[in-house]
C-alpha cells in the first residue's frame, strides 16, 4: 500500500496543493507559502519513487478500482516515466524559486500557484499512465492549466497566443482520441502494454494505419514537431518568464514522449514490426526537417523568447532521430536527449528572463553588459548555452554524440549530417546570444536582478554539469528506459 | 448501421474542418466543438454496434451476457466533459479577443506577433 500511494503522490500532491492554493489565492503570501510548499513535497515524493524503482527488482504496477490489468486504469512507474517524474520535480523546485522574484502579488492573486501546480500533476500523471485514454485525459488537463498560466496577465498578446495554441492543441487532442478510440476497436484494451502484445504480431491494416496516422499527427502537434510547429513561435513568448520556462522544458517533451510511448511500446518500431519499416522514413523526414529548419528560423529570430523557442523545437527535432532509427540504442538516446532538454531548455528561458529584467527589453540589440555587472549570473548562464550548442563536457555535448554515433551505426548517416549542420548553427545561435547578452557593451545602465533567479538558475546548471560529468548515469537509465519501452529484457 | 455511423461520423467531420478554415474565430470555435462531437460518434463506432442492453448484471447471475460495450460509453462520457470545459475555455478567449480588439477576425488578432522588437514596455510584475 505504501508503494501504491508513492506511486500516485506525483500526481495526488500537486492536486490537493493546487486546490489549497485556489481557495487561498486572495492571500498571496499564503498562496506563495502553499505553491512552495507543495512543490518541496512533491520533489521529495518524486525522488523518493526515483530511487525506489531503481532499487526494486519488479516494476510497481497500480490498477486503480481493483480491476485486473488491462480493464481498469492503471499507473506503473516504468523506466522513463520516474526519471521524468523526478526531472519535472527538479523544474518545478527552480522555477518556484524563479518564481519568488518573477511571480509577484497580482498573478497570485490571478491563480498563478494553483494553475502551476495542477499543471505539474498533470504532467506527471502523463508520465506515470499506462492507459491510452487516460493519456489524453492528462494532456487536455494539461492544456487548460496551460492556457490558464498563458493567459494570467489578461493582455491582448497572451489572450492571441492563448487563442493560436488552444485551437492547434484541441484539434491535436482530436486527433490523439481519435487514434486512440481506432485503437481501442482493434484491440479491445486501452492498456498500452495489452495493446502493444495483440497488435505485436497483426499485419498492418487500413484501421491501423489510420490510427496511427492520427496518433502521429496529433502527437507530433502536442511534440512541437514539424511540419505542426508553427503554434510554438506564436504563442509560448507571450507567457511570464517562469511559465515560459515550464513550457519550454517540459509540455514539448511531454508529446514526445507520449509519441516514444505510442509509437515504440504499443506500435513496436524499435522492435522489428511490419510497420516499423513503413513508419520509419517519415520519422525521419520528420527529425531532419525539425532540426536543419528551427535551427534555421532561430538565426532570424532577434527577439530572445523567440529564438528560444526556435531552439525548443530544433532539440525535439534531435530526440525524433532516434525514433527514426528504430532500434533499442535510437530509442535510448531519444530518452537522454530528453532528459538533457527539459533542464536545458527551462533554464535558458529563466536566464533570458533575467536578462530582460536588466536590460528592460527582449531585444538582443538592447541587452549587454552582464559579465561586468553580473558575472556570476554570466557564468551561470553560460552553462546551458554551451549544452544547448553541445560543447563538452556538457550534458548536450553527449547527448548530441550519442544520437549522431547511433545514426551511424544505424546506417542512417545522413540524418547523422542534418544533426552536425542544425548543431553548427545552434553554436552560431548560442554564441550571438551569450555574446550580445552578456560582452556587448549595454545601451542603457543595467538594472539589479533578483537573487533567487541566479538560484534557481545555477539549481539547474548545476544539474546539467552532473550528466555532462557522469553521462553513464543517465545513459544507463537510458537504456533501462528502451529496454522497458521496447518490451525486451 | 455501422455505414451509416460512419457516414454521419465522416459528415461531421467534414463540416468541422470547413467550420475550422474559417477565419472567423467564432466559427472556428464551432467547428472544433463539431469536431469533438464527431470523435464522439466515432469512439461509439469503435465498441461496435451490438445489442441494445445496457451492461448491468443482474442479480444471481455471475457474468455479463449479450450487452453494449461499457469502456467506450465511458469514454465517450469522459471525452464530452473535457469537450466541454475546452470549448468553454476557448470560448472565453474569444469573447476576450472580442472585447479588448474588437474582432473576431484572426487577420486582425495579430498582438502576440507584432509583440517584440524594438521594444516591448510590458510591466513587470514582481
Amino acid at each position: 500500500m505504501p508503494d501504491a500511494l508513492l506511486l500516485i503522490a506525483p500526481v495526488l500532491v500537486p492536486f490537493f496543493g493546487a486546490a489549497l492554493a485556489m481557495m487561498l489565492r486572495g492571500r498571496p503570501v499564503l498562496a506563495r507559502a502553499v505553491g512552495v510548499a507543495t512543490t518541496g513535497v512533491l520533489a521529495v515524493a518524486s525522488f523518493a519513487l526515483l530511487w525506489r524503482a531503481a532499487t526494486w527488482s519488479g516494476l510497481p504496477l497500480t490498477v486503480f478500482g481493483g480491476w485486473p490489468r488491462g480493464f481498469g486504469i492503471s499507473f506503473s512507474a516504468s523506466w522513463p516515466g520516474v526519471m521524468l517524474v523526478a526531472v519535472t520535480a527538479l523544474i518545478a523546485v527552480a522555477a518556484a524559486i524563479y518564481a519568488i522574484g518573477d511571480i509577484g502579488t497580482r498573478r497570485r492573486r490571478a491563480g498563478y500557484d494553483a494553475l502551476m501546480l495542477a499543471m505539474l500533476g498533470a504532467v506527471n500523471g502523463a508520465f506515470l499512465t499506462d492507459d491510452l485514454f487516460n493519456l489524453y485525459v492528462w494532456f487536455e488537463l494539461a492544456l487548460v492549466a496551460a492556457l490558464g498560466l498563458l493567459t494570467i496577465d489578461r493582455r491582448p498578446s497572451q489572450i492571441d497566443g492563448a487563442i493560436r495554441y488552444a485551437s492547434f492543441a484541441m484539434l491535436a487532442a482530436t486527433a490523439i482520441l481519435l487514434g486512440v478510440g481506432m485503437i481501442y476497436g482493434i484491440t479491445g484494451t486501452l492498456d498500452i502494454r495489452e495493446a502493444g502484445a495483440a497488435l505485436a504480431g497483426r499485419p498492418p491494416g487500413f484501421a491501423l494505419a489510420v490510427a496511427s496516422a492520427l496518433l502521429l499527427a496529433g502527437l507530433a502537434l502536442k511534440a512541437g514537431l514539424a511540419p505542426f510547429h508553427l503554434w510554438l513561435p506564436a504563442s509560448y513568448h507571450t507567457a511570464p518568464t517562469t511559465v515560459a520556462s515550464v513550457f519550454a522544458g517540459l509540455l514539448t517533451k511531454m508529446g514526445f514522449y507520449a509519441l516514444l510511448l505510442v509509437f515504440v511500446a504499443l506500435f513496436g518500431i524499435a522492435s522489428g514490426s511490419l510497420a516499423a519499416a513503413q513508419l520509419t522514413p517519415v520519422f525521419g523526414l520528420i527529425a531532419a526537417v525539425t532540426m536543419i529548419v528551427c535551427a534555421l528560423g532561430a538565426l532570424a529570430q532577434t527577439d530572445m523568447r523567440r529564438l528560444l523557442a526556435y531552439h525548443v523545437i530544433a532539440q525535439v527535432g534531435y530526440m525524433a532521430v532516434g525514433l527514426a532509427l528504430a532500434s533499442r540504442d535510437g530509442v535510448a538516446a531519444s530518452v537522454f536527449y530528453m532528459v538533457h532538454s527539459i533542464i536545458v531548455q527551462a533554464n535558458l528561458f529563466l536566464g533570458i528572463g533575467l536578462i530582460r529584467r536588466a536590460s528592460g527589453s527582449w531585444d538582443l540589440s538592447g541587452a549587454g553588459g552582464m559579465v561586468r555587472r553580473e558575472p556570476l549570473f554570466a557564468l551561470v548562464f553560460a552553462v546551458p548555452v554551451l549544452s544547448l550548442a553541445g560543447i563538452p563536457p556538457f550534458s548536450g555535448f553527449w547527448a548530441k554524440l550519442i544520437v549522431i554515433r547511433e545514426s551511424l551505426d544505424a546506417g542512417m548517416g545522413w540524418l547523422g549530417a542534418i544533426g552536425i549542420v542544425a548543431g553548427l548553427l545552434t553554436i552560431v545561435s548560442m554564441a550571438i546570444l551569450w555574446s550580445d547578452a552578456c560582452w556587448k557593451d549595454p545601451r542603457r545602465p543595467l538594472h539589479r536582478i533578483p537573487r533567487t533567479g541566479v538560484a534557481a538558475m545555477a539549481l539547474l546548471s548545476a544539474a546539467t554539469i552532473a550528466i555532462g560529468l557522469l553521462p553513464q548515469w543517465l545513459w544507463t537509465v537510458a537504456q533501462l528506459s528502451a529496454r522497458a519501452l521496447t518490451g525486451t529484457p | 448501421m455501422t455505414y451509416l455511423y460512419a457516414l454521419v461520423g465522416a459528415g461531421m467531420f467534414g463540416c468541422a474542418i470547413i467550420l475550422i478554415l474559417s477565419r472567423n474565430m467564432v466559427r472556428m470555435l464551432l467547428g472544433l466543438s463539431l469536431l469533438a462531437t464527431g470523435t464522439n460518434m466515432l469512439l461509439f463506432l469503435a465498441g461496435r454496434i451490438r445489442s441494445q442492453q445496457p451492461p448491468i448484471i443482474e442479480e444471481g447471475v455471475r457474468t455479463l451476457g449479450e450487452s453494449a460495450d461499457p469502456i467506450t460509453q465511458a469514454m465517450i462520457l469522459t471525452a464530452i466533459v473535457i469537450g466541454f470545459a475546452l470549448t468553454v475555455m476557448l470560448a472565453v478567449l474569444v469573447l476576450r479577443a472580442w472585447r479588448t480588439q474588437g474582432t473576431v477576425d484572426a487577420r486582425d488578432g495579430d498582438a502576440a506577433e507584432t509583440l517584440g522588437p524594438p521594444r516591448e514596455r510590458d510591466p513587470v510584475d514582481a
